[in-house]
């Protein structure tokens, strides 16, 4: 009997903790002024993301929102958007889904953003769509390559910003059709619908018979040797990689130590040199002659005024942190906000943004356009090849436009926009 | 016959690597009963501080004997000012410790030197030589063969041939007659924390050029592989640590090279109770009377 | 006295905000997992490193049989239950054949078996994808709240009303469990096997049965986890996890199912109230970039090393240890 009355008293001791805990938060709940929409005064919009700081995923990544954050003080800073500052709350998900649930909801129910934007990574966004929707948060430019985020009737207030995986895959193997004619081409990829997509697009271009060898790798075995052994037993010539950086840095550090030099055409997600050097180091020159894919301008190329406007951002509001693919990709992904908020207008609300990006017609630091538009939620629609000569990466060629169907992979010739002198866009 | 000696031989130098850190693993339980989690996290961070010296000094190899130290130290810091402190009547006490110093190390890594992998540099090359036309052995693997080698004797010697080894193993199975007899069984137990985690050091140091590069979870993986070496070979055996990081070793080869990567975890687990359903103790469990 | 904590649930389910109605569904879904390990580890003696997996296993059996029924056209607040029901009846064989083998190893070769069994099951689902979809995994298509609560009814609250409900059920039947003579002979083999032997306890069966029943509710609780979420993937059912239940039922209090509470209210505060100590502080851009996240783990891994130094029994070891005192100085 004394047990049970204990275990009541710790049951209910629990539940009060809790009910208090509730309580003494509760009073934040409605907003100041009693604005109607969630995360936006007269003064400020909250806005969240949900990022892998910490954990084995997060190398790289757990650069991006920071980055987001600095463009953004860099935006307060000059005024902030129709006299408003942006909030960033960005919350460490680890990578793991069962977190993303948790911070999510924090996002949306106690901390009332206004928007969820650059969620990143497939199966950890995956898991909060049809929370974001019934709650109808905007969910905006989601930081993955999946093709989930282009449900338009599915999923109305959700947009992706990454080209997809098959764009890519279609866009490396016209290359390795038109340049590369006639060599054995084979296949590395990634054991879920990063490496799968990536594959279909691949095989839209050549045929389906036309990857010699294709293998496959899981982030859980680090042990990469078996499959690139296995390419070279086969006397593959061309190896499309669609890899993270981790696993490409390791799939051509192991290639070199057992001999074998084809050329390598790797994924967007995983051909940033400055990462792939660091993590090579002394390595790092047998990147030369790597192909790889990206749509925003080179973070080496401080004669691009995209660049130079996003390094001025970097010192003076992140700490002057070191200056990568991931702090472009980050920078790009708040410009793009902001400009989605100016064309909004000021009486802001959430149908007002999701009606913003449905228009589209945002230009950006992209080197392609943003598909955005009432039937397409996919983000950027092709891309630029990169080579690295000298351990320089640079573009060469022309940017490339496709879509994730059968459609051909065209050129695509407009001239890139130029950044506002003030760094940040103005309301149209 | 080409691919089945290359994954042989590619599977027997990470072998030798699980081999030595599930032999860290093996040298804290017989002086403790404890199952070091923590021995993953402790061992990054001895080559994080490697990688430190290394980068300033230039010199690898001061780096590599800063690292084995480091290992050493570290073993005893945390005996002394962590483990030493916690009640052991449950044996599960020091897992739940171990464990948060797992979270506590990676943690701190990250707040110094940042989430991004680092580069884990090799002395020797990792180029192949070819013998009758089929990569055998690299520099490197030899390099790590020697390295073990020169480790399991060592420690084989110490425990088998001089004083300290006895007084180590005889405060581990009777420490109430071993402190009556004058031994220093408190101290036996620091030195054999000191000397699990500079192995452990040591290994991680062997592997991470192997792996992704150097990274606060560097070797959460090589940890599971090399517990599962442990438990296969058991875990009162040094042998038995040798032969069980070998085997796994040579598993995780063959199932990737001939089934695909995907299936590496499966064959870990049947391995497991194939090995355990029959010998619940392990390879190389002494043959004691049944405990029932 | 479920009665009352029913009741207790209801109430606050109507005080608190949405948000803190997630969260303790959340405590409620893992307290199934929880008092499940208490019952194993804490009452039966066998220790499981792969109770995220059994998890796991309840999590895709709900998915599997909602978008069965979502695909048939099937809909009504009568699925739910049966889908349950399967969840725990397929984790209950795969814990039977786990615990059959379990019975037969001790000490860290069960925690060696049980661990790989954490880290297969993960990635069974990416070997299948067919199935289960991959890393991205499956849906879970759960009903509305029924009209009869009104329209407006919070979802958040019928979420905490379905766990709650579920898990207090679960925490009945296991109370009972532990008074009846299978909790006195788990007890019994966990103290002394030769003893329980002589006493006429078949051991071998007795951890069969105590590892089924852990099983059982660990599957439901990742049924409902699933359910909470909407979704399932491998990811959210990590070895991480399978760590994490443990340290939470030593941290709460091993061997009572009030440590189970307080290990599951830990599972869900502990991150939270880590982060909002970490977002008190002000900081420069520089030193925040490298403090985010890692403080939390930091802060989080400090405590759990911090408790188990000051307080072996856990955190109800401590309040009974209080409540002792308290009592010995009015008497």
């Amino acid at each position: 009997m004394r047990r049970m009355a204990q275990r009541g008293l710790a049951l209910a001791s629990t539940i009060a903790l809790l009910a208090t805990a509730a309580a003494c938060s509760g009073d934040d709940g409605s907003g100041p002024g009693g604005a109607s929409v969630p995360g936006v005064t007269d003064t400020e919009i909250t806005v969240g993301t949900h990022m892998p700081l910490t954990g084995p995923a997060s190398a790289g990544y757990s650069k991006i929102a920071p980055a987001t954050k600095a463009y953004f003080d860099y935006v307060n800073a000059n005024g902030g958007v129709h006299g408003r500052k942006i909030t960033y709350k960005i919350m460490d998900d680890g990578y793991n889904p069962a977190n993303t649930q948790q911070v999510v909801r924090q996002l949306v129910l106690q901390d009332k953003v206004f928007a969820i934007l650059n969620g990143l990574g497939t199966p950890t966004h995956t898991g909060v769509l049809d929370f974001l929707k019934s709650n109808r948060v905007p969910d905006l430019f989601v930081a993955s390559g999946s093709r989930s985020w282009d449900q338009p009737d599915k999923y109305p207030g959700t947009f992706g910003f990454n080209p997809d995986y098959t764009v890519e895959g279609k866009i490396l193997a016209n290359y390795a059709k038109a340049n590369l004619a006639g060599q054995k081409v084979c296949f590395l990829g990634q054991d879920d619908d990063f490496g799968r997509d990536s594959l279909a697009g691949v095989e839209k271009v050549l045929g389906s018979t036309a990857v010699a060898v294709k293998q496959t790798y899981v982030t859980s075995n680090t042990n990469v040797a078996p499959q690139i052994g296995a390419f070279k037993a086969a006397g593959c010539q061309v190896v499309v990689l669609a890899t993270v950086p981790g696993f490409t840095a390791l799939s051509i550090g192991t290639a070199a130590r057992l001999g074998f030099k084809p050329q390598w055409l790797v994924s967007n997600v995983g051909a940033d040199h400055p990462t792939l050097a660091k993590q090579l180091g002394a390595a790092a020159p047998l990147l030369e002659g790597m192909v790889g894919t990206n749509y925003l301008p080179m973070q080496n190329d401080t004669a691009n005024p995209w660049i130079q406007l996003f390094t001025k951002v970097n010192k003076e509001h992140n700490g002057d942190a070191p200056f990568d693919g991931n702090t472009v990709y980050g920078m790009s992904v708040g410009y793009l906000f902001v400009q989605t908020l100016l064309a909004a207008g000021k009486d802001l609300t959430r149908e007002k943004v999701l009606e913003a990006v449905r228009k589209g017609g945002f230009q950006g630091p992209g080197l392609v356009p943003l598909r955005f538009s009432e039937k397409d939620h996919s983000g950027y629609g092709g891309q630029r090849l990169s080579r690295v000569s000298g351990g320089v990466q640079s573009y060469f060629g022309p940017a490339y436009e496709t879509d994730e169907a059968d459609g051909p992979v065209n050129e695509y010739t407009a001239t890139p926009a130029a950044p506002p002198a003030n760094g940040v866009p103005s309301g149209s | 016959m080409d691919r089945f000696v290359f994954l042989t031989i590619d599977g027997l130098s990470r072998g030798a690597v699980y081999a030595a850190f599930a032999l860290a693993l093996v040298l804290i339980w017989r002086a403790a009963r404890v199952v070091n989690f923590a021995q993953g996290a402790m061992a990054v961070a001895a080559a994080y501080v490697a990688y430190t010296v290394a980068t300033a000094t230039g010199s690898y190899w001061l780096g590599f004997l800063v690292a084995i130290g480091a290992g050493l130290l570290l073993g005893a810091l945390v005996d002394r000012v962590v483990m030493r402190h916690v009640d052991h009547a449950s044996p599960l006490n020091p897992v739940i410790v171990a464990l948060g110093l797992v979270l506590l190390i990676q943690a701190v890594l990250g707040m110094v030197y940042g989430n991004e992998f680092r580069p884990a540099e090799a002395p020797f090359s990792r180029s192949a030589l070819t013998v009758a036309g089929v990569a055998v052995l690299s520099p490197y693997d030899l390099f790590v063969f020697a390295a073990i080698g020169v480790v399991v004797s060592g420690l084989a010697w110490m425990f088998a041939r001089t004083p300290v080894g006895l007084r180590m193993r005889a405060a581990a199975f009777a420490p109430e007659v071993s402190r009556l007899l004058g031994v220093n069984v408190g101290g036996m137990l620091t030195l054999g924390w000191a000397l699990a985690s500079g192995v452990g050091a040591l290994a991680a140091m062997l592997v991470l050029p192997t792996e992704l590069g150097l990274h606060p979870h560097a070797m959460d993986l090589v940890f599971v592989s090399a517990f599962t070496g442990a438990v296969v070979g058991g875990l009162d055996s040094p042998p038995g640590a040798v032969v069980g990081g070998l085997v796994v070793g040579l598993l995780l080869s063959y199932v990737s090279g001939y089934a695909g990567s995907d299936l590496t975890p499966l064959a870990v687990l049947v391995l497991l109770l194939a090995v355990l359903l029959v010998r619940p103790g392990g390879l190389f469990a002494p043959v004691a009377a049944r405990r029932v | 006295m479920v009665l009352a904590a029913g009741v207790l649930l209801v109430g606050v389910s109507y005080a608190v905000e949405p948000f803190r109605n997630f969260q303790l569904a959340t405590v409620a879904a893992y307290l199934c997992a929880t008092a499940g390990l208490t019952v194993l580890t804490g009452l039966n003696g066998q220790l499981s490193l792969g109770h995220g997996a059994l998890m796991a296993t309840g999590a895709y059996t709900v998915a599997l049989c909602q978008n069965a029924f979502a695909d048939r056209g099937m809909t009504g607040g009568w699925l739910l239950p049966i889908s349950l029901t399967a969840a725990i009846v397929s984790t209950v064989a795969v814990g039977a054949v786990v615990g059959v083998a379990a019975a037969r190893l001790r000490g860290p070769y069960l925690a060696g078996v049980t661990l790989a069994v954490a880290v297969v099951v993960p990635a069974l689902a990416v070997t299948f994808d067919g199935v289960f979809n991959g890393e991205q995994g499956l849906s879970v298509p759960v009903e509305p709240p029924p009209l009869a609560l009104g329209p407006y009814f919070p979802y958040e609250r019928w979420q905490l009303w379905l766990t709650g409900a579920a898990t207090l059920l679960v925490l009945l039947l296991l109370a009972n469990l532990i008074r009846s003579r299978y909790g006195r002979t788990f007890r019994a083999v966990r103290d002394d096997e030769v003893a329980a032997r002589l006493a006429g306890i078949h051991v071998a069966r007795t951890q069969v049965l105590a590892f089924v029943v852990s099983a059982a509710t660990a599957g439901l609780g990742g049924a409902l986890l699933a359910v909470l979420a909407q979704s399932v993937s491998p990811g959210a059912f990590s070895l991480t996890l399978s760590l994490f239940l443990l340290m939470a039922v030593v941290i709460g209090g091993l061997g009572r199912l009030a440590g189970a509470v307080w290990g599951a209210v830990l599972l869900v505060a502990l991150p939270d109230l880590t982060h909002s100590v970490t977002e008190l502080l002000t900081l420069s851009p520089a030193v925040a970039q490298r403090l985010e996240g890692n403080l939390p783990l930091a802060i989080f891994g400090l405590t759990l090393i911090v408790v188990m130094i000051a307080a072996p029994g856990g955190i109800q070891g401590l309040l009974s240890g209080l409540g002792r005192r308290l009592r010995a100085r009015r008497s």
